[in-house]
């Protein structure tokens, strides 16, 4: 068997990291390639290389045994790669068409647009792969799972012949992943080899003819998937063994410190993204909110923590109602929040670290007498949460934008903790993190658990919200499909409640 | 859960016709005593429909009854109100046209009361000053269409308008200087590039840089320079109007339209051919996929900071030629900061068209109808002191930038530099 | 892009050393007057008699200094020595209205909005502050001047608080809104000029403000140095001490740095905007009402001709700093009332500056540039953001 592609020698440095050293990779022909290893080990930098994204300072890359030099985009399509990003390269307000045609573009007259030509191909590609979608639609319009189906579309039309899918299973259901490698095996099946780079082990163990596993850029070594379990794997990838669960005592749930009635909410487009959503929260125990991405979970968290008007419904934290309620004062009154989006909601990049950790609480005392801010204190809390919650930065007095991810995520985690709280809202609390900052978070929050906080976490990882939760929410499209125990539920159920199914309506029709 | 759904949604719109209803109604009344009472029973307003010299056939004047014509307009905005509170009507556009049009007849028909306003001739200043507006507006979009901010239109426009005289005086040329107007005016655009472009600099302070670069330069050559050798360097004359055989004898329209100078042409041919360009062109294409997703764009191949540089390029030799529009299309010689804020006007034309090359050409000509407007009344003598009128476009700008009518969403990516 | 390099750790604690700050302004600054030689050059002129006139007429000529000294110690004479230090202290009277301009451009960025009508803020605080000075009348000076210094930081607060408000609320953006302002403003003044607060006489000004009104000066005529100078510097420091040693201007820099994260943080983002816009358009007034109470004590039209624009250079050249703006604006200071004696000795038109401006502004906006043109080695600073697009 011929090795359509193989990489040799790949280094790429970034000022101050090495993101890969001399990597070796080999996908043979028609095989799957599963390219493993946590956030940040180098994978996606590895592919933007092999893409042309980036130039990698030392290293060869063959196709089909020649020698490659890939200074762009378009020496990869010419090669035959095609790409399908973990956030997905289309333009929301075109359509599929649109999106397909851009770069290689047909033309009437040599100078006006052919859409039409392009729909017709769209279709017998999709006939030919059983990738449904309809060429006129807009980006915006689809699902997640159509909007992946349109990337493979864009790659397949320009007859690429080794795929590289990114990370392709994040934003899926659990039916949609299966859905997904019907389509792998379709494309196999005709002749393409394809990367399939992930962080999820079973998925590795489902689908690769070969897996490589990366570790801080490096080759960890590769292994036979018939030979390989999940616990080998996960110490490879992280190099040491891991715990996959986190230990935690039975939860002993209080009082309710949140309870949501009914609750609508408009985003800010004015789309109704929650409707009619109820439940509650108590005193130490966590309940986990499951979903995909983008079925209202953002906007529900939006309107607990004040962001969002209520269009409906009400909240009562500590049995007092939010209604028209400032963020300051959902604050005050003993709510903490650990956003999505740390770099973009939790943080200033550009504000040193002692900054950083009083953004809620700089107008209290001890840091603030009156209007003047008491430098002194604001110096001395920093010290001792550093300290106290083990952030790796060379003092407090750089830019909170230059320490790593996991460092940042703990500087929220430091600022929520350290104030005295009833209920700690987490979303996506360990998203892009490595592995020791994963299990940290997960620990700190279960602690919180213990002291008898209401936690609420959001996430798109079922295996989070399932090591975490002591009941499970599940959303979709704005109202919650159910809430079920954590011990007594299984990722199966999970998955289709999160695609919109109840299973006891399934039974029935069976 | 989907009724619930609805019922919400009926609120909201709800709210939004009871407030255009007595937007409606609150404008009808205000029509009422404003103008309709202070408008004498029995006067006649003229609207000329004929332009004095031009080649349309001669259409007899339109004559109404001033008061009983303003009262019209009080009825029409309070029923168009009245029915929007009882009923409720989806267009928000044809609210807001009912509105501006029972305000300008009626606001015109006081204003020109036991006098003759020529109609036609308002309509063709208002197409002629739109010109400028236009075409920094269409600067504006092509710069936006792919995500480059260029707000230093008015610095490019006076250095081109300064440009264009003096080349034409020296060469004698209107057409040279009209060349070399287009070209400064890609050379500033092509820096402005380069610098947001190249060295990521802020897009806006760029453009502030260019303003007052531009500001300082001419200037700096008018005061050096043109003011004492005004006959050698500043008079260069302007270009003649064209009129086109047949189209300009159609009564009331030919004039507007029909007869102009190369200018305003040259600005209604680009308004067609950027949207064909933008719309139905693969170049059209890229530019949206830059603007929108530019990474989405590099990732297919497509040269994102060439598609950039191009676009702001062009964008410079369309305001260049708006530039060459203040001197050798209108005046025929240059006088400091002549370009009196329409490079940051045309800005508002470009946002209230929502990016788009048609609507920004329609925007511009509401903001010229507002400018010539404003001369024709001081001509009227209506009682209101001339700088409050000169005021009206700017505050028309600021409603515009509110939103409150018709907000648009720029291009996503717009104003953020790209990094691979 | 969750998997790229995460960025180096600095171990200097990021502070870079105030040498290696000062360095690319001064090089801007450097580099746009040798670009501004090469314009006087092109325009015909001799550049050493340009700039020769340019010292003399910023700083005076220190051979006149030396005489005046010599003939105040033997004959107790001022008038000499006073002659010699009237171009310095002219420069500092030209700084004045600057300090305070670019204290409200550098506010403004503070909180992420770009403030481009310091230019009408300073014509309405101007004209606020010449009514309150000549209508008033028979109130004591210390009431008076006050109320007219005050009178002006207020018409200026509410012009720059309305493009704020439409920022705040709609999403306006304040580029474009302020300059609208200032055409508003021009059109108003002129209006008022021309009617209502127009003087006796033909030229459209306003009447001389009462002496209960004015700025006192420090010298007899025409030495016009008065107190406007040191209220700008104390005026600087307060600002500096509300920016950085207060919770609102906590609040203010975290809205100006990450507008979510301050939402998040229970910041209030529209009052804040709002605030601001305010503010800095009270100190722009306050540099209209120097002017007008200190200097020239009456208005006409043309009167805030390019303070706005030049205070834009002022607060990135002052990288925002208010102390840094007080040295840009002392710098700008001496420029202008130098190459006023430029223009009338050397026949250089006073809009040479701009042009030095404008390519300032570039320069320090693309330190790149300067990096690249003397071959400096990059060092990692701070970029801030300071504008984003069209509002949402």
């Amino acid at each position: 068997m011929t090795n359509v592609l193989e990489l040799r020698g790949i280094t790429k440095r970034f000022p101050g990291v090495i993101a890969n050293e001399k990597v070796d990779i080999a996908l043979r022909e028609g095989k799957i390639l599963a390219l493993l290893g946590e956030n940040g080990a180098g994978k996606t930098t590895l592919m933007n290389i092999l893409y042309g994204l980036y130039k990698p300072d030392e290293g060869q890359i063959f196709v089909r045994g020649r020698e490659a030099h890939i200074h762009g985009p378009n020496d990869a399509i010419a090669l035959g790669i095609g790409m399908v990003h973990q956030h997905f390269m289309l333009v929301p307000v075109m359509t599929v068409t649109e999106n397909v045609m851009l770069g290689v573009e047909p033309t009437r007259n040599g100078m006006f647009l052919d859409k039409e030509k392009v729909s017709r191909r769209i279709r017998e590609i999709s006939d030919q792969y059983g990738l449904e979608v309809d060429p006129n639609a807009y980006i915006k319009d689809l699902p997640v799972g159509i909007q992946q189906r349109v990337e493979i579309i864009k790659v397949l039309y320009r007859q690429a012949d080794i795929l590289i899918l990114d990370e392709p299973t994040a934003v899926l259901t659990p039916q949609e992943v299966e859905g997904l490698f019907k389509i792998i095996n379709t494309l196999i099946k005709s002749g393409k080899s394809i990367i399939f780079i992930t962080h999820k082990l079973k998925e590795v163990l489902a689908i690769a003819d070969d897996i490589t596993v990366l570790r801080l850029g490096k080759v960890v070594g590769s292994i036979d998937p018939k030979e390989a379990t999940t616990e080998k794997l996960a110490s490879m990838m992280v190099g040491r063994d891991v715990n996959l669960v986190v230990e935690k005592k039975p939860a002993k749930s209080g009082k309710p410190v949140l309870m949501v009635e009914n609750l609508f909410v408009r985003d800010e487009r004015q789309h109704m993204t929650v409707q009619g959503v109820s439940f509650e929260v108590r005193e130490g125990e966590v309940l986990g909110v499951a979903g995909v991405q983008g079925n209202g979970q953002t906007e529900l968290v939006y309107a607990l923590t004040g962001l969002l008007p209520l269009e409906a419904g009400t909240i009562r934290l500590l049995n007092e109602p939010i209604r028209h309620t400032s963020p300051r004062e959902i604050l005050e009154r003993g709510m903490a929040h650990i956003p999505e989006d740390r770099q973009r909601h939790g943080l200033i990049l550009t504000f040193p670290v002692h900054d950083n950790l009083v953004l809620c609480t700089y107008y209290k005392e001890p840091f603030a007498r009156g209007i003047s801010l008491q430098e002194k204190a604001i110096f001395s809390n920093a010290g001792e949460l550093v300290k106290q919650y083990d952030v790796r930065t060379p003092n407090i007095y750089v830019n909170v934008g230059t320490l790593s991810g996991g460092n940042q995520q703990k500087v929220i985690v430091a600022r929520e903790f350290s104030r005295p709280i009833k209920l700690l809202i987490a979303s996506q609390p360990t998203r892009g993190l490595d592995v020791g900052s994963i299990e940290y978070i997960h620990q700190q929050i279960i602690k919180k658990r213990d002291e008898g906080t209401g936690v609420l976490v959001v996430s798109s990882e079922l295996d989070e919200i399932l090591a975490l939760s002591d009941r499970i929410a599940v959303m979709y499209k704005g109202q919650i499909m159910d809430i079920l125990d954590a011990d007594k539920t299984s990722k199966e159920e999970l998955g289709l409640l999160m695609a919109g199914i109840h299973p006891s309506d399934n039974k029935k029709t069976k | 859960m989907t009724t619930t759904n609805l019922e919400f949604s009926a609120a909201a719109e709800k709210r939004k016709r009871i407030s255009y209803g007595l937007t409606l109604l609150a404008a009808g009344l205000f029509i009422f005593f404003l103008f309709g009472l202070n408008t004498q029973p029995g006067v006649q307003t003229t609207f000329g429909l004929n332009l004095a010299g031009s080649q349309a056939v001669e259409v007899p004047d339109f004559v109404v009854p001033a008061q009983i014509t303003v009262y019209l307009m009080a009825a029409m905005a309070v029923f168009a109100g009245a029915f929007q509170l009882a009923r409720g009507v989806r267009s928000t556009g044809w609210l807001i046209g009912i509105l501006s049009f029972t305000f300008v007849v009626a606001f015109l028909t006081w204003a020109a009361q036991d006098k003759s306003f020529n109609l036609t001739g308002m309509l063709g200043s208002s197409l002629v000053r739109a010109t400028p507006i236009a075409l920094a507006a269409l600067c504006g979009v092509i710069s936006e269409r792919s995500a480059v901010i260029n707000i230093g239109i008015e610095g490019i426009m006076l250095m081109s308008a300064q440009t264009a005289v003096v080349t034409a005086t020296v060469t004698g040329s209107l057409f040279i200087g009209l060349v070399a107007a287009i070209l400064v005016g890609a050379l500033i655009a092509a820096f402005h590039a380069f610098l947001v472009i190249r060295f990521k600099v802020d897009q806006v302070v760029s453009g502030v840089a260019i303003n007052i670069f531009g500001t300082g330069f001419t200037s700096f050559i008018s005061s050096r320079f043109l003011q004492s050798a005004t006959d050698t360097l500043n008079n260069s004359g302007t270009f003649p109007i064209i009129s086109i055989p047949l189209l300009a004898k159609i009564p009331v329209l030919g004039p507007v339209l029909f007869e102009n100078n190369i200018v305003v042409y040259l600005m209604i041919l680009i308004v067609a051919l950027m949207h064909i360009m933008l719309f139905y062109t693969p170049w059209g294409l890229r530019t949206r996929a830059v603007g929108e997703h530019p990474k989405a764009a590099d990732t297919l191949g497509v040269n994102v900071y060439l598609v950039r540089y191009v676009n702001v390029i062009l964008g410079g030799m369309i305001a260049g030629l708006g530039g060459a529009y203040f001197t050798i299309g209108s005046v025929g010689r240059f006088d400091e900061i002549m370009t009196a804020g329409k490079g940051f006007i045309g800005l508002a034309a470009m946002i209230f068209g929502k990016w788009n090359p048609i609507g920004a050409f329609t925007s511009s000509l509401i903001f010229g109808f507002a400018d010539s407007l404003q001369v024709k009344l001081q001509i009227l003598r209506v009682p209101i002191p001339s700088e409050f009128l000169l005021m009206a476009p700017y505050i028309v700008t600021m409603i515009i930038l509110t939103g409150v009518v018709g907000r648009a969403i720029p291009p996503a990516a717009d104003g953020q530099p790209y990094e691979k | 892009m969750s998997e790229t390099a995460t960025p180096s750790k600095q171990s200097n604690g990021g502070r870079s050393s105030l040498a290696q700050e000062l360095l690319v302004p001064v090089l801007a600054v450097v580099t746009g007057l040798l670009i501004g030689a090469v314009v006087i050059i092109a325009s015909g002129a001799n550049v050493f008699d340009a700039y020769g006139a340019l010292f003399t007429g910023s700083f005076g000529s220190p051979a006149r200094l030396v005489e005046g000294l010599q003939v105040y110690f033997s004959t107790g004479e001022t008038r000499e020595l006073l002659r010699a230090i009237y171009p310095f202290t002219e420069s500092l009277v030209t700084a004045t209205p600057y300090i305070f301009a670019g204290l409200s451009v550098a506010l403004g960025f503070r909180a992420g909005l770009f403030n481009i009508g310091a230019e009408g803020q300073f014509f309405i605080g101007a004209l606020c502050s010449a009514f309150i000075g000549y209508s008033l009348k028979g109130l004591p000076m210390i009431v008076h001047l006050p109320l007219a210094l005050l009178g002006g930081a207020l018409g200026g607060a509410i012009w720059g608080m309305i493009p704020g408000y439409l920022k705040a609320r709609f999403g306006a953006h304040e580029v474009v809104n302020t300059i609208m302002m200032n055409w508003i403003a021009f059109r108003l003044s002129d209006w008022l000029l021309n009617g209502p607060m127009k003087a006796s006489g033909f030229r459209p000004v306003t009447p001389n403000v009462l002496a209960s009104a004015e700025l006192p000066r420090f010298f007899p005529d025409p030495l016009r140095f008065n107190l406007g100078f040191f209220i700008a510097l104390l005026v600087a420091y307060l600002v500096y001490w509300f920016l950085f040693k207060t919770t609102t201007g906590f609040e203010i820099r975290s809205v100006g740095a990450n507008p979510d994260a301050a939402k998040y943080a229970g910041m209030n983002i529209v009052k804040n905007l709002v605030l601001v816009m305010a503010l800095a358009g009270g100190l722009a007034g306050m540099a209209g009402s120097a002017q007008v109470l200190g200097v020239d004590h009456w208005v006409g039209q043309g009167f805030s001709a390019g303070y706005g624009f030049d205070a834009i250079a002022l607060a990135l050249l002052g990288k925002s700093h208010p102390f840094g703006v007080v040295l840009s604006a002392l710098l700008f200071g001496f420029l202008r009332s130098g190459a006023t004696n430029m223009q009338s000795r050397a026949g250089i038109p006073i809009d040479i500056i701009s042009i030095i401006q404008g390519l300032v502004i570039v320069f320090i906006a693309a330190p790149a540039i300067i990096r690249w043109f003397y071959r400096l080695r990059s060092i990692k600073t701070e970029e801030t953001v300071l504008t984003r697009g069209w509002g949402k």
